[in-house]
């Protein structure tokens, strides 16, 4: 702590702060452009200058800048005084000379932060006679659109994109004041946090091209406090809505989570919420037709389907919210409530989640913070991109403590680069091929999956002698020592695996590693990631497995399918099979899958983006979901399940979603808390609702008059403390209930910085998620036996591992036309000892089932593996890993 | 060919040019080449090396003028990381030519400075980044690597004292900004040429993150007749503080232009009348820029400031890189602000605001207001967009920009009014900028 001045107030202030942190976080408002509170200061814009003074006695004072100057003891500056305000007005008009003002037609006119700075500093006018300068824009791909004119030459773009998400394909070109920030050439951007830069960029060069097709000003838009569904980190996010149409997603910040940045398949995901293959209305099958019914109708087939309830079951899903999952299980009884995970995964599932009663699992938070990490067996970009982001920022911690012991301070970004150069600390990583973090990692080790299992038990025997012992292959054996040495003299060790590669003997060794440093006294965490939105909270429902279902063989009188297409669980005949048997295939579902193809009841089941619910996280973090579109034809799963209930008399007191939560806390004592996620829908600030709406929401009383010259009301939401509406007050939400963010003179997304506890920290109000697994079984937990012995491969024979795709893998973006445009084409990958040649068409075997696919010839894949893409649309589903043969055709 | 030599000059370091063939390794060691480095490696310690450095009060050459001995007393003995010497030949300050006759005529006294920095250091490993338009020395640089190399002055175990060093030639960007020590580092490094923050400064984290001694040509030119003859003897060529001599570089209109050398604190007007044989044309002289395009302009009524760093500061400017460019009366001061302008709005790196929109206004406004398109309110403009470069810029490029601009308006003031007629400009006939 250190005492502070600004303009003669005296405050306590971090020392390891700059003072533009210090007086943002005091909640002064000073102008800035290049500082970003992620990234830190690098002093290129001057647009932060305030008048220093020495002591007391000085009035002459001189400029510096405020995000250079550290908070230090008697630090005192000014923000009023007026030769700073009058630089700072200046840098402005200097931004004003070539930028074009076509605010108008400008996709970020109303939320721009550079429109909030020159109103801020008070620049009216510019002295400037000559001619605006201009330039070339680019094609950058299907998610970001790029108007170079409007650049403010900031930086900002490429410190996120190269220093920060490590990517090289955007940069700066050129001198003086034509300097240009872009490709080398038009192409698609690589890296899959690019849709961060509309956000990044303070003005509008690099904006949403999603948005920009069915553009609608940010002030126009109907927010709603939401979690991404597109993958088990749960982002926070807010989703904007007009006239029914989802428009974008923006990041919603949660300190824990997701801080300032999502991931590309987060934010462009949405657009499949506007798909025209969304299943709108209720479908009965009558002979080979498909009709349209009535919601009541609907409903009335569906209790007659489950007759006495004797033989019905029900398939849950891990897409799916608790409270949908909970309204299933309670409609079928827990017994025959199946879990839907695919076949093989669900044990691996529930081995994470009963290690994580042991351990300590990270927050992203906590992850940026480690400095020491090896992921045993995940390609973390491509299942739980925004951790992998996080892991980037740990690769950074080691080389750090360089710059700190050179007393340069962490905001400090060029100084610390500059002491730190290109250095990145101890991360390691095994998987059997590249990954995208692979450029982080001090070294990495190849192998088949069980050969990466042998490596993590050899791991944790390296740290802590008394862990099982492996077989790991003289090669490795240095870097199992180097590995171990480093997790064991880190400050912060951390360990990373996940299902991916279905190999049990992996999970098992990423505990004995932790368990081993445990021991060592060193306190560790192990982050497993969690392929879909609610997988562990499916998991922790500890439903029976669906293969017991699908291979039973039993007759099953009405099957109920939340939310889920088998044919991604399981292979085809083994699906196909199943529905046959069954007497009536009832499917709730948001997209006419293949399953729901072969339903003879369909039922529309809303979207994230039309309602609420519970996810649970990797980290076991329960956060709550809000719809942003008005109720319509389609509704939550559980409330379709609720309807039928009712009509059957049963479990009739659910009117609500805060009904339902309250129940699945009730009855499962592991959800214990999840009601304190989200304030419940009684919720009000000053007798109102919290709104959607910005105040300055346009059109409410013209957008229906076709209709009716009648405004209507707003429609009524039970589910949530949110209203349709522009009336009410957003800046004293809770944390977990705040639709978008706006502040007086901020009305770009910067306006965080007023809803922040201090730049970084917390929102103000409340928590964000309920975190249900503590770890609080730790203490010194049983190893895990050692890894079964290596299998040699047979002759001709590949064992394909499944590898997924950030674009491609995930169901739902197979209907986003964005995302999918970027999906690869199905492909099977080995190395050229295969004797394959790269495009080469082959046909290869599985499960008694035949595929066709091309050949991409990757180098680093070891010896008797074939890496196929797991989850593409339009491709069958292989139970992996199995021993394949390929032909080539 | 280096320029005719005067009387008055005080030959120290550019004592062999003009010798025959005075590039080569053969003509060096005729001519006292590499007793330093002998006498440094065999006589010497790091420690009495400095002292001597300190004693001779050499001051580096490149612009800045700060303590050579100091500078290099700020590198850590103890680093787990290697050291770097990184000799800055990127000589682009317009006026200025000197480093590049070092390199053509006496290459090898530089890579001898440059050997006793890495002595004194602890250094190994030495770059030597060179001006993009100077490729052709480049050619004559790797030439005398190759006889050092092959005399055993470079790689390993030089002169059998244990000491290793190995020393490279490396391309400049094409960019002035470059020559700034902390963009020079970035480029060499392979990076974009902008500049870096301080601190911390290269001494502590330099090139590839590592301790770096960076100073210009002439000043490791300058280090080996330190050592040969002693601290004291250098200092007292000079004046107090002001340590030997340095190459003067003449431009402008003078009747002889060239490259001098002389002993520091050599008065202005024996430079411009007794050196440079008088202004062309007998005429008046108008303004003197003393110390290369970045340093303010100085009046006529200057002619007697002595040229060492302290005295040139008293005066109002700087001596920067020893470029003194003589202006006569015919001279239209809004045309030589405009072209010194035209030089920084090129070479702006863009990095930050006030310099990169600041520099392309003040040109275009410069253009208009010679050509006879200026208001009066421009001649305000011009001064406030100056004011609001210097110091509060991020690198020194914008103070270069805005102190000679400053000076030009406010020295004559009245040369802007002139061009206020909506005429073009007044000065019928140009006077050429000689060499600049
Ligand atoms: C914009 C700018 C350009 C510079 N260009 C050069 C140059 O071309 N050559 C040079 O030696 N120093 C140049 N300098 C000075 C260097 O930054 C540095 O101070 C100098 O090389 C240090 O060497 P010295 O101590 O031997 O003078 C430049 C400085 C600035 C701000
Ligand atoms: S494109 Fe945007 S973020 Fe990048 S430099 Fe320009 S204004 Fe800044
Ligand atoms: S003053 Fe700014 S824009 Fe100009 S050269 Fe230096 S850093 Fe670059
Ligand atoms: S925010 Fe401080 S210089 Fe850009």
């Amino acid at each position: 702590m250190a005492t502070v001045y600004i303009d003669g107030n005296r405050h306590d202030a971090d020392a390891k702060q700059n003072m533009l942190h210090v007086s943002l976080s005091l909640g002064y408002d000073l102008p800035f452009f290049c500082w970003h509170p992620a990234m830190g200061s690098i002093g290129a814009c001057r647009q932060c200058a305030v008048k220093q003074f020495k002591d007391e006695k000085d009035t002459k004072g001189r400029l510096v800048m405020a995000c250079l100057t550290p908070a230090l003891e008697d630090t005192r500056i000014s923000i009023a005084d007026q030769e700073a305000q009058e630089f700072r007005a200046a840098i402005i008009e200097g931004l004003m000379l070539h930028h074009p003002h076509d605010c108008p037609v400008c996709d970020e006119g109303g939320e721009c932060h550079l429109q909030d700075m020159t109103y801020l500093t008070g620049h009216a006018y510019r002295r400037y006679r000559f001619q605006k300068r201009t330039y070339r824009n680019q094609f950058l791909g299907p998610f970001v659109n790029h108007e170079m004119n409007r650049c403010i030459q900031c930086y900002r773009c490429v410190r996120f994109y190269r220093g920060y998400a490590g990517e090289h394909d955007l940069n700066s070109f050129s001198i003086h004041h034509t300097v240009y920030f872009g490709r080398h050439e038009d192409g698609i951007l690589e890296s899959e946090f690019s849709g961060n830069l509309a956000e990044v960029c303070p003005t509008g060069v690099f904006t949403d091209r999603t948005l920009g097709q069915h553009y609608t000003r940010k002030w126009d838009q109907t927010y709603a406090p939401s979690i991404c569904h597109s993958c088990g980190v749960g982002c926070n996010i807010s989703p904007g809505q007009r006239d029914g149409i989802v428009r974008r997603i923006l990041n919603r910040y949660n300190h824990e989570v997701n801080g300032y940045f999502i991931c590309d398949r987060g934010r462009f995901s949405y657009e499949y919420v506007n798909s025209p293959e969304r299943i709108r209305a209720p479908l009965v099958r009558r002979g080979d037709e498909r009709e349209v019914i009535e919601k009541d109708e609907a409903v009335k087939i569906f209790a007659e389907m489950l007759g006495s309830g004797e033989d019905v079951i029900g398939i849950g899903s891990p897409r799916a919210s608790l409270e949908a999952n909970f309204a299933l299980r309670a409609l079928v009884g827990a017994d025959r409530f199946f879990s839907g995970f695919s076949t093989g995964e669900q044990r691996l599932i529930e081995l994470m989640l009963s290690i994580m009663q042991t351990v300590h699992v990270p927050s992203l938070r906590e992850v940026e913070a480690c400095d020491a990490v090896l992921i045993l067996g995940e390609d973390v970009t491509n299942v739980a991109a925004r951790m992998a982001l996080a892991l980037r920022q740990s690769a950074r911690r080691e080389p750090q403590k360089k710059a700190l012991a050179a007393r340069v301070p962490l905001w400090d970004d060029l100084g610390v680069r500059q002491v730190t150069g290109d250095a990145i600390g101890p991360v390691f990583i095994a998987f059997p091929c590249a990954t995208r973090l692979d450029d982080v990692a001090e070294a990495t080790y190849r192998g088949r999956p069980d050969q990466i299992a042998q490596f993590g038990y050899a791991v944790a025997a390296a740290i802590h002698s008394g862990a099982p012992p492996a077989n790991t292959d003289a090669s490795a054996q240095a870097l199992v020592k180097r590995i171990a040495e480093a997790l064991r003299t880190a400050e912060r060790p951390l360990v990373v695996s996940g299902a991916t590669l279905r190999n049990e003997a992996i999970i098992g060794a990423a505990a004995n590693i932790v368990y081993a440093l445990e021991r060592e006294g060193r306190s560790a965490g192990l982050a497993f990631t969690m392929p879909e939105a609610n997988t562990c909270g499916l998991g922790l429902m500890r439903a029976r497995a669906l293969e017991e279902a699908l291979e039973s063989r039993v007759q099953y009188g009405t099957v109920v399918i939340l939310e889920n297409d088998l044919y991604r669980r399981a292979t085809a005949a083994i699906v196909d099979e199943f529905l046959a048997r069954a007497g009536n295939v009832v499917v709730l579902d948001q997209v006419n899958t293949r399953t729901a193809a072969r339903a003879n009841l369909v039922l529309p089941v809303a979207s994230f983006a039309e309602s609420a619910g519970t996810l649970v996280n990797f980290e076991s973090r329960a956060q709550r979901f809000f719809p942003v579109l008005p109720p319509s034809d389609v509704q939550e799963s559980w409330r379709w399940i609720t309807d039928v209930a009712t009509r059957r008399g049963e479990f009739g007191s659910w009117n609500s979603l805060d009904d339902v939560t309250a129940a699945v806390e009730q009855e499962m004592p592991i959800f214990r808390g999840i009601t304190a996620a989200a304030p419940p829908s009684s919720y009000r600030i000053a007798g109102e609702k919290i709104p959607r709406q910005p105040h300055r929401y346009s059109g409410r009383t013209a957008t229906l008059v076709n209709i009716s010259i009648h405004e209507p009301p707003p429609p009524d939401d039970p589910d949530s403390p949110l209203a349709y509406s522009m009336e009410g007050y957003t800046y004293k939400a809770p944390a977990s209930a705040l639709p978008f963010l706006w502040a007086p003179g901020w009305n770009s997304a910067r306006a965080l910085l007023k809803f922040q506890e201090e730049i970084n920290g917390p929102l103000r109000g409340g928590p964000v998620g309920i975190r249900l697994i503590r770890g609080d079984r730790r203490g010194a937990p049983e190893f895990f036996s050692g890894a079964p012995e290596p299998v040699n491969a047979p002759e001709r024979r590949w064992l394909a591992v499944p590898i997924y795709h950030l674009f491609g893998s995930d169901e739902l973006t197979h209907w986003a036309p964005a995302i999918s445009s970027l999906a690869p084409q199905p492909y099977v990958a080995v190395n050229e000892r295969a004797g394959f040649r790269d495009g080469a068409p082959v046909a290869f075997q599985s499960d008694g089932a035949t595929q066709t696919a091309v050949i991409k010839i990757r180098s680093e894949i070891p010896d008797g593996v074939a890496a196929v893409p797991a989850g593409l649309r339009e491709t069958e589903t292989l139970r992996l890993p199995a021993w394949i043969s390929i032909e080539a055709i | 060919m280096p320029s005719q030599p005067s009387e008055h000059e005080v030959r120290v370091l550019s004592r062999r040019f003009g010798l025959p063939n005075s590039a080569s390794i053969d003509t060096y060691l005729a001519n006292d080449g590499y007793r330093a480095l002998e006498k440094a490696l065999k006589e010497m310690t790091p420690d009495s090396i400095l002292e001597e450095l300190k004693v001779s009060n050499l001051r580096g050459r490149g612009g800045a003028g700060f303590p050579t001995g100091m500078k290099w007393s700020f590198v850590p003995r103890q680093s787990p990381k290697p050291k770097y010497i990184v000799c800055n030949a990127d000589e682009s300050e317009p006026g200025t030519c000197k480093d590049r006759l070092l390199m053509e005529y006496d290459p090898h006294q530089l890579i001898e400075g440059i050997l006793i920095a890495g002595i004194v250091v602890g250094s190994h490993q030495g770059y030597i980044y060179v001006r993009g338009e100077y490729r052709y020395l480049i050619d004559i640089l790797d030439r005398a690597l190759e006889e050092a190399y092959a005399r055993g002055y470079l790689g390993k175990n030089i002169l059998g004292s244990g000491f290793d060093f190995d020393l490279y030639t490396h391309t400049g960007a094409g960019a002035y900004e470059c020559g700034e020590e902390s963009a020079l580092l970035e480029s060499l490094e392979g990076k974009r040429g902008i500049p870096r923050i301080r601190p911390p400064f290269p001494a502590v984290a330099g090139l590839y993150a590592s301790p770096t001694v960076l100073n210009n040509v002439e000043t490791f030119s300058s280090v080996p007749p330190i050592i040969v003859n002693g601290g004291k003897w250098y200092a007292e060529l000079g004046t107090p503080r002001n340590g030997g001599t340095r190459l003067f570089v003449l431009s402008g209109h003078v009747k002889r232009p060239g490259v001098y050398e002389l002993p520091m604190g050599t008065p202005l007007r024996k430079l411009i009348y007794d050196v440079g044989g008088g202004i062309i044309g007998d005429k008046k002289l108008k303004a003197v820029i003393p110390g290369g395009s970045s340093t303010p302009v100085l009046t006529a009524d200057a002619i007697d400031t002595p040229l060492d760093f302290d005295s040139v500061a008293k005066a109002g400017s700087m001596l920067g890189s020893g470029a003194v460019i003589v202006m006569h009366e015919d001279t239209c001061i809004v045309r030589a602000a405009l072209r010194i302008m035209q030089f920084y709005a090129h070479e702006s790196c863009g990095w930050c605001i006030p310099c990169r929109e600041g520099t392309n206004w003040l040109k275009k406004t410069l253009t208009r207001f010679h050509s006879g398109g200026g208001r009066e309110e421009d001649i305000g403009l011009i001064e406030d967009l100056a004011k609001n470069m210097l110091g509060r810029t991020f690198c020194p490029l914008g103070d270069a920009a805005a102190m000679p601009t400053i000076a030009f308006v406010q020295k004559f003031r009245n040369e802007f009014e002139m061009h206020l007629a909506g005429q073009p400009c007044p000065f019928e006939k140009h006077g050429q900028l000689v060499g600049a």
